[in-house]
């Protein structure tokens, strides 16, 4: 009854077509033998790229909450909205719905996301085995979830493009909106530079073989 | 070279054995859930029927207005390529690019890399590039959000219906049913199936 992972068996599988294959002692890189990618026994340098690319994400998460993402002009004068008071602003006008939807979108979920992203890269460094399965479901959920945070970015776009009356009233995104699609872009690529498998290392028993 | 029955968890790395299952069923990893595989029931044929339909939904709502505005006699309405348009031209060409990127050039791309591989396969050829738009395919495909789109959309509507009247252009429902059919068409697809039926013209050519 096997029992073993794949590194330990001496067999690689791609990642784009899950086809299994031998590996050789080869110095170069394998390609797979059905759809061509560069096969590796783990993500190259998955720790290092998704640490640079989630600080990237940590540090722009700063001024997309702070610098304002919308700028109304109205008859009345000139509003900024952070994503923040966007959200006050809704709520207290009785939008809720709106209001929790833009909250959990813009806030909770790529806040969560970093810290989430950040629980996993230590504890993938300290080599521990703790919680495997639910660390696992956490990189699940990253993934599936991420992309919802781009809720306020189409907002941005289609209300900018829409409410153009001259006079009347205007709608611009604001500088916040390129933070903030950094964080999401950075964010999402820093979950895909992450190796799962690399939480379930430390049970292996061959473990020292690895390579980075 | 390659381990028929055996498939390696892409998320724990356990090898677990291929077992058949039923049409409609996944199988698991046994140590971590992760899903191994499916057997969508669906035929190539279904997958490629509910792409063809994205792709011409594609056109017509990229052709038509999203949302029109009404207020105080004033009228404004837009199309998706137009906002991504008016981000560019307020300076947020970053912004434009990834809403151009996420909404438009990643489905295109999706239903083109599907169609590409499946019409000549339905049609009993092998595409010369087949393996190079199997990994486009699996590379975008996390990258189209069009039912993230969906849901701004309609966050926006119910922001400015407050203020003014608001107008679903055809391209929302264009866009909706884009959204319902891109899911279809990623839901029905079996890559082993198609793997399937390119061996099966490989060994019929032969």
């Amino acid at each position: 009854m096997t029992a073993m992972t794949a590194a330990d068996a001496g067999l690689l599988a791609c990642h784009t077509c899950h086809l299994l294959h031998k590996s050789s002692r080869v110095g170069r890189d394998l390609t797979c033998a059905r759809c061509g990618a560069t096969l590796h026994t783990r993500k190259q340098d998955s720790v290092t790229r998704a640490w640079a690319l989630l600080i990237a994400a940590g540090i722009l998460y700063v001024p997309a909450n702070i610098l304002p993402v919308m700028e109304t002009g109205s008859l009345f004068g000139a509003q900024s909205d952070t994503i923040m008071s966007g959200v006050v602003y809704l709520w207290v006008s009785g939008s809720w719905p709106l209001a929790v939807i833009v909250f959990v979108a813009s806030i909770l979920v790529p806040g969560s996301k970093l810290i989430a992203l950040s629980v996993l890269l230590i504890s993938v460094q300290q080599r521990t085995t703790w919680r495997m399965l639910d660390r696992t479901r956490l990189y699940r959920m990253v993934e599936s979830v991420g992309r919802w945070s781009m809720v306020d970015i189409y907002v941005a776009a289609i209300l900018t493009a829409l409410v153009q009356f001259e006079s009347l009233a205007t709608i611009r995104a604001g500088p916040a909106a390129i933070a903030f699609g950094a964080v999401v872009v950075l964010t999402m690529f820093a979950a895909e530079a992450f190796d799962p498998r690399l939480i379930w290392d430390p049970v292996r028993k061959d473990h020292a073989s690895d390579p980075g | 070279m390659i381990a028929l029955s055996l498939l390696a968890c892409p998320e724990c790395d356990l090898l677990n054995r291929e077992t058949p299952i039923a049409y409609g069923g996944k199988a698991y990893c046994r140590r971590c859930g992760a899903v191994l595989y499916r057997r969508t029931g669906d035929s190539l044929d279904r997958t490629l029927a509910f792409t063809l339909g994205a792709a011409i939904l594609m056109i017509v709502a990229n052709l038509f207005q999203i949302v029109e505005l009404d207020a105080q006699g004033h009228h404004t309405s837009t199309t998706l390529f137009g906002s991504v348009r008016t981000l560019y031209n307020d300076g947020m060409g970053s912004v434009a690019a990834l809403v151009f990127a996420t909404t438009i050039l990643m489905p295109v791309l999706d239903i083109g890399a599907m169609l590409y591989m499946l019409v000549p396969l339905k049609l009993g050829r092998i595409p010369r590039q087949l393996p190079a738009m199997f990994r486009l395919l699996q590379a975008v495909r996390p990258w189209g959000m069009v039912e993230v789109f969906m849901l701004g959309t309609l966050v926006s509507l119910a922001k400015l219906g407050h203020l003014a009247h608001v107008l679903p252009g055809i391209a929302l429902w264009s866009f909706a049913i884009l959204m319902v059919l891109v899911a279809a068409a990623a839901a029905s697809f079996d890559a082993d199936e198609l793997w399937a039926r390119v061996e099966a013209i490989r060994r019929r050519g032969v």
